[in-house]
């Protein structure tokens, strides 16, 4: 009931944001909307509520954000220099690399970071959720994988103290 | 003041966009096409919302915005990550110079 409860409030805040400026009927319609779409979701998202009140994790993932955003960048300038390139430098290839996350909502953050940061494409996750399945556009021959496990590492260490 | 780095914002996002249009067409196989459309189009259409909502600031117009923006950031690698295993289930290959494939001892 508690995991509801919350559910709730998230859906009800994301409401009031969608329709700005505050105004009773909007605030009303919301209640409704907030409830259903809490009915739908509420066995898909449990959330563990003693990490919500854990003032650590939100500082962890503010700054989560910051090096997402910069490792994004420095990926989209490097793909767009191989793309730009006439003679196309990439060297594809489908590696594995481990991660030690636990947490659904955490190797889901990993895959969503790897995908949109650092040159990497998460394909798979395996069943006993150890490994990932990633298509790195630069694989040197040598290191197989040693590039993206780098990445994969420097986020683990600040998602596991975010969701962990 | 604000107009001008808007501006600049949405100007970023159309190159990165159009980037990742090239990319689209000039990479080889299906993984790496995916690559370059989803980082070089969510990040230019993220950078484009960005501007909107540096414009707008906190107004209806903006606040959409920018919530846009987070939701296309937590939804476009899912999808890529569905269309790419999808693509491997149903024997889509890879590039013939690739380099490795670990993911074909998985089966």
């Amino acid at each position: 009931m508690k995991n509801k409860i919350t559910l709730f409030i998230i859906w009800y805040i994301l409401w009031m944001c969608l329709t700005w400026p505050f105004d009773p009927e909007h605030a009303i319609v919301g209640i409704a909307v907030a409830g259903f779409i809490t009915f739908i979701t509420s066995d898909l998202f449990t959330p563990r509520l003693e990490h919500f009140g854990q003032i650590n994790r939100y500082l962890w993932f503010f700054y989560f954000v910051f090096l997402f955003l910069g490792e994004c960048l420095k990926a989209n300038i490097n793909v767009a220099i191989r793309v730009l390139n006439p003679k196309l430098p990439i060297h594809p290839g489908i590696v594995k690399v481990k991660t030690d996350l636990k947490s659904e909502i955490g190797i889901t953050f990993l895959g969503n970071c790897l995908t949109l940061a650092s040159g990497t494409l998460c394909v798979d996750v395996d069943q006993e959720r150890r490994f990932l399945y990633v298509h790195s556009l630069d694989v040197k021959s040598q290191d197989t994988g040693e590039s993206a496990q780098l990445i994969v590492n420097k986020f683990e260490k600040v998602l596991e103290r975010i969701f962990e | 003041m604000n107009n001008i780095i808007g501006t600049v914002f949405i100007i970023i996002g159309l190159v990165f966009d159009v980037i990742g249009c090239i990319g689209l067409i000039r990479f080889p196989d299906v993984y790496s096409r995916l690559q370059s459309s989803t980082k070089c189009a969510v990040l230019g259409t993220v950078s484009i919302l960005l501007g909107t909502f540096i414009i707008r600031g906190v107004s209806p117009t903006g606040v959409k915005a920018f919530l846009t923006a987070v939701f296309l950031l937590l939804t476009a690698p899912v999808a890529a990550h569905a269309l790419a295993r999808g693509a491997y289930k149903s024997a889509a290959r890879l590039w013939e110079k690739s380099v490795c494939d670990d993911y074909a001892e998985n089966k």
